[in-house]
């Protein structure tokens, strides 16, 4: 035995040898760039704990590349979607968007949704000069790196989170006009505490006061307690950021615990379940940030939505905008780059300039943030109205 | 510690890898994919070859491994990341606080036996991630952004040392301490053998070892969040373990490898790739319950008059 | 006032976490494995429960009796395929399997009908009525009955059928029991009926008082619910409930008292407590381990 043991390590890292080899061989044909068609890679969380945020961009993703490869392509040529699932892992995101730039050579990447998995690959993209859109990557990390230079190839699509919480916080000070606040964030999500962040910092500055902070955790499903701690502190506004799944029960779960005061979220908020998960009642008296309104009758927004619901047989959330918007950003960029290098798709992307897209009009500014109003909208027996748009 | 003829053979070996592998990367004519995929592996045997020295050595059942990979890769992130340290220092403090951790987890409950022991670990590992997930200096749920600094090399440096500590583990009186705590506590107990010092043991260097791929695994993929070291990651290990057969050595080493290439492979089947993951371990398990290797290691094929070691496994 | 409500709070979840636990016990007590498919079959319930009440639309108690009928069915399935053949195993291999089998099934629902979450319609009115300035809702009543009634009747199963009594011969020991003319494999088969049955019906409640399913829901109730039996001690189906009470009740406490990111971290420090100084269970009686 003694003997044995490194003698079987021995053959066991040969095999490890000509296993790569083998593999290796196999798969280099793969990479070559094709002549009449554009590869975009799709780098997603399609399975594993948030496998709902990135599938639903994923239907997004493909509706727009079906309609653009249905109207001629991209300068006639098609689009070629290389999907790859990162698990919603960061490290399985890193490595996908590195077999993505390695091995398929794609133009450009599209995804992922979460902003920790966006930053798992924004390096991949700087090194390989490959652009990525993130649909909805909100921490401003993604773009913006630590030491405060930008990462050059990287955009998002989504608002940035303090932009948000800022518009939640003018509105509540001034247009409903509480004095009392409390903030019940998801703390497994940057997007939902830079949101809390930003509006307990203008909240305060409006003079207005905090009495009470909470956290949950995405997935939970009972709120119950935190609800009664917080209905103890009888704040007169809640700002709720966080994402629909949760969101939806919290409203339900508030409003059966006999808070009735204004509830608050952000765009994560934008979905039809959410009527579905907290019931019409329930939800009114709460507003919500977003990008568009999807009741806008002759916008593009109704237009995407019924072309979606013929494709899916539902009505689309804000992650099926947001992917659906993600493939028109790179189509224009591609399009005015007039080739698919990085260098110049990048180029491209940056200069975009009020592009009309089904969540509003987007410009890019220095750090790769995009430039968007945002629109208020409240809901009324399960209906979003329009309620005001602010201007960035 | 006796050497054991294949030594000097395997580290030869060992260094023709490396070379090999390093000219095809420094040439370019091996890809970022490749050399990824190769770090990869790497961290997933050094991950497999900790847990089968506290499971298929000594028997121990835990399923909490990846709370010591956490532990490591958080640590050695602060020491490089804050601390402004070099990679070499984080990677060993990585080690020793997660050893440090390993003890701290193992000495209350290596007392458990089978499946308490099994969920024992497996409470502390979440204990360990909530931690992380609720100490704001690391970044919380959002994660902590590490630079890029593991390397070919380091990954292979480390992969060497690991192999030849646990073989040398395994060979040495510890070794067959810890062998004979496997086969019957009870009766290794009556023989004089301290159990509890060698459970502890054995669970202290995997929990160093699992450290170790922590530091690597961290510098490698920009970004550590702890939801990435929940239970599920500790299954991951698990079924290296178990996939390749218990106890051995050579059959971690290979599912580690095996799985690796396949999961990689599958990631551009998104729909199917868990399906299909799932269906082989079942499969696997229904049809070789001992794992693809048995006790066997590898080299035991060659030499088949031997008779195979073993006997039974764990509990009854 | 607030503590009133927060008690509800706690022992609406516990009952939850007790309903699943009792199926994750009875599996342990009989065949000595960790069920981590048990989970998984808690969200095809609840699944079954809404396609019941959406698609064919039946009430609640007509999508209750399906769900636990074809849970019953799916867990019998579960245990002829994967599970039979490793009864000689090792527990390792078992516990692998079963991981699979968990695997298996959540991402067989996802290919089927997507990761993204459905909402159970509102079946009953959402009024609530308050006793002493805590409100309760008419639906946490009715699933507090609901679970236990279903507890009674698993009692009356246990402790006064046929079926209940071969149960407990083959825990206590399989050999003795197959010579006193028991047919175990029946036996092990109805064990996972009932306990799969039971966590059809907690898939059902869970849908209708928590409104959100997904096919990924099951994992962390899961996980507690595993918690909840060995705090009650496992393979005994009164500390199972009892477990489950208690773990709602600390979880809902925990959260109240501001902590609530470490709600699931109280849950694994309770359960290590419990294995290190009372490794039976609160229940359990400490019986030594044979030679």
């Amino acid at each position: 035995m003694k003997k044995s043991k490194f003698a079987s390590l021995f053959l066991a890292s040969s095999l490890l040898v000509g296993m790569l080899a083998g593999c290796g061989a196999g798969e280099e044909g793969s990479g070559s760039k094709g002549g009449d068609e554009i590869k975009i890679g799709v780098n997603l969380e399609l399975s594993g704990p948030v496998a709902s945020y990135g599938s639903s961009q994923n239907d997004g993703f493909n509706l727009a590349v079906e309609e653009i490869n249905a109207a001629g392509g991209i300068d006639g040529k098609q689009i070629k979607l290389v999907t790859v699932d990162n698990k919603s892992d960061a490290a399985e995101s890193t490595s996908a968007a590195i077999k993505l730039t390695s091995q398929d050579k794609v133009a450009a990447i599209i995804g992922p949704a979460t902003s920790g998995n966006s930053v798992a690959q924004v390096q991949i993209a700087n090194d390989s000069k490959t652009p990525m859109i993130t649909p909805s990557g909100t921490s401003p990390t993604v773009t913006v790196a630590d030491n405060g230079s930008v990462n050059e190839y990287a955009f998002r699509t989504s608002f940035i989170d303090p932009f948000q919480g800022t518009v939640a916080a003018n509105f509540a000070a001034n247009e409903l006009k509480v004095k009392t606040a409390a903030v019940y964030a998801d703390n497994a999500s940057d997007y939902a505490k830079g949101l809390a962040a930003s509006f307990i910092k203008d909240f305060e500055a409006a003079g207005g006061k905090i009495v009470q902070q909470e956290s949950y955790v995405a997935k939970d499903t009972d709120f119950r307690s935190t609800l009664t701690r917080i209905k103890g502190a009888n704040p007169e506004f809640i700002f709720i950021p966080g994402y629909y799944e949760e969101v939806g029960l919290i409203v339900k779960q508030a409003r059966e615990l006999g808070i009735t005061v204004p509830l608050m979220g952000a765009d994560g908020w934008d979905s039809p379940t959410i009527v579905d998960l907290a019931g019409a009642e329930a939800l009114n008296n709460t507003f919500v940030i977003n990008h568009y309104s999807a009741e806008d009758p002759d916008g593009k927004a109704k237009e995407f939505a019924d072309k979606f619901n013929d494709k899916y047989g539902k009505a689309p959330n804000s992650f099926n905008a947001l992917g659906y918007d993600t493939v028109y950003l790179l189509k224009d960029a591609i399009e005015r780059a007039g080739s698919t290098d990085g260098t110049k798709i990048k180029d491209a992307l940056k200069a975009t300039d009020n592009l009309d897209l089904v969540t509003g009009l987007y410009s890019v500014d220095e750090n790769h943030h995009p430039v968007k109003s945002a629109t208020i909208l409240e809901f009324v027996d399960g209906k979003q109205v329009f309620n005001t748009k602010v201007n960035p | 510690m006796k050497k054991s003829k294949q030594f000097w053979p395997f580290i030869l070996l060992a260094v023709l890898v490396y070379v090999v592998i390093q000219v095809l990367i420094s040439t370019e004519m091996m890809n970022q994919f490749y050399s990824n995929t190769l770090i990869l592996i790497a961290i997933n045997i050094i991950l497999a070859v900790s847990l089968h020295l506290v499971i298929g050595i000594t028997g121990q059942f835990s399923i909490g491994h990846a709370g010591f990979l956490a532990v490591g890769a958080y640590v050695s992130a602060i020491i490089t990341m804050k601390l402004q340290l070099p990679f070499a220092v984080a990677i060993i403090v990585g080690g020793v606080i997660a050893a440090l951790a390993g003890l701290i987890v193992g000495i209350p409950s290596l007392r458990l036996k089978g499946d308490y022991l099994a969920i024992a670990t497996l409470g502390f590992a979440e204990i360990i991630r909530i931690v992380f997930l609720n100490i704001d200096a690391v970044g919380g749920a959002a994660g902590m952004q590490v630079s890029h600094l593991t390397t070919w090399t380091y990954a292979f440096v480390c992969l060497v040392i690991t192999l030849v500590v646990i073989v040398n583990f395994t060979n040495s009186r510890h070794g067959l301490a810890a062998i004979s705590v496997r086969e019957n506590e009870i009766a290794s107990d009556a023989m004089g053998i301290n159990t509890t010092y060698y459970k502890v043991i054995a669970f202290a260097i995997g929990s160093f070892f699992a450290g170790v791929a922590g530091a690597l695994f961290s510098h490698n993929f920009y970004i550590i969040q702890p939801s990435q070291f929940g239970f599920l990651k500790s299954f991951d290990i698990l079924i290296f373990v178990v996939l390749g057969g218990l106890g051995s050595l050579s059959g971690a080493v290979l599912s580690a490898i095996l799985l690796t290439i396949v999961s990689t492979y599958l990631q551009g089947y998104p729909e199917t790739r868990m399906i299909i993951y799932s269906l082989v371990l079942i499969i696997v398990m229904l049809y070789r319950p001992k794992g693809l290797m048995g006790t066997m290691e590898i080299t035991d094929y060659f030499k088949l008059w031997r008779t195979p070691k073993g006997g039974s496994q764990h509990g009854k | 006032m607030e503590w009133i409500q927060q008690l509800i709070n706690g022992i609406s979840l516990g009952s939850i976490y007790a309903l699943i636990a009792l199926g994750y016990t009875m599996v342990y007590g009989i065949i000595k494995l960790i069920n981590f498919a048990h989970g998984d079959v808690f969200m095809v319930g609840s699944f079954i429960g809404f396609y019941s009440i959406t698609v064919f639309g039946l009430g609640f108690f007509p999508a209750l009796i399906i769900s636990m009928v074809a849970c019953a069915l799916f867990g019998v399935i579960i245990e002829r395929i994967a599970y039979k053949r490793l009864r000689n195993a090792t527990r390792i291999a078992a516990l692998i399997t079963a991981i699979g089998v968990s695997l298996l099934i959540e991402y067989g629902v996802i290919y089927i009908r997507g990761a993204q979450p459905e909402a159970y319609p509102n079946i009953f009115s959402n009024k609530t009525f308050s006793i002493l300035g805590a409100q309760i809702s008419i639906q946490s009543v009715l699933i507090l009955s609901v679970s236990v009634v279903l507890m009674i009747l698993l009692q009356f199963i246990v402790h006064k059928t046929k079926t209940g009594k071969a149960m407990r011969a083959v825990s206590h020991d399989v050999e003795a029991a197959k010579l006193m003319g028991i047919n175990v494999d029946n036996t092990i088969s109805a064990t996972f009926a009932i306990g799969s049955a039971l966590a059809g019906a907690a898939g059902v409640i869970f849908g209708v008082y928590y409104t959100k399913i997904d096919p990924l829901m099951g994992v962390i109730p899961g996980l507690k619910a595993f918690v909840a039996a060995v705090l009650g001690g496992i393979g005994i189906i009164p500390g199972a409930m009892v477990g489950g009470l208690v773990l709602g009740v600390v979880e809902t406490i925990v959260s109240a008292l501001g902590f609530s990111l470490w709600r699931d971290a109280a849950a694994f420090i309770i359960l290590i407590l419990i294995l290190i100084f009372r490794p039976s269970g609160i229940f359990g009686k400490n019986t030594r381990e044979k030679v």
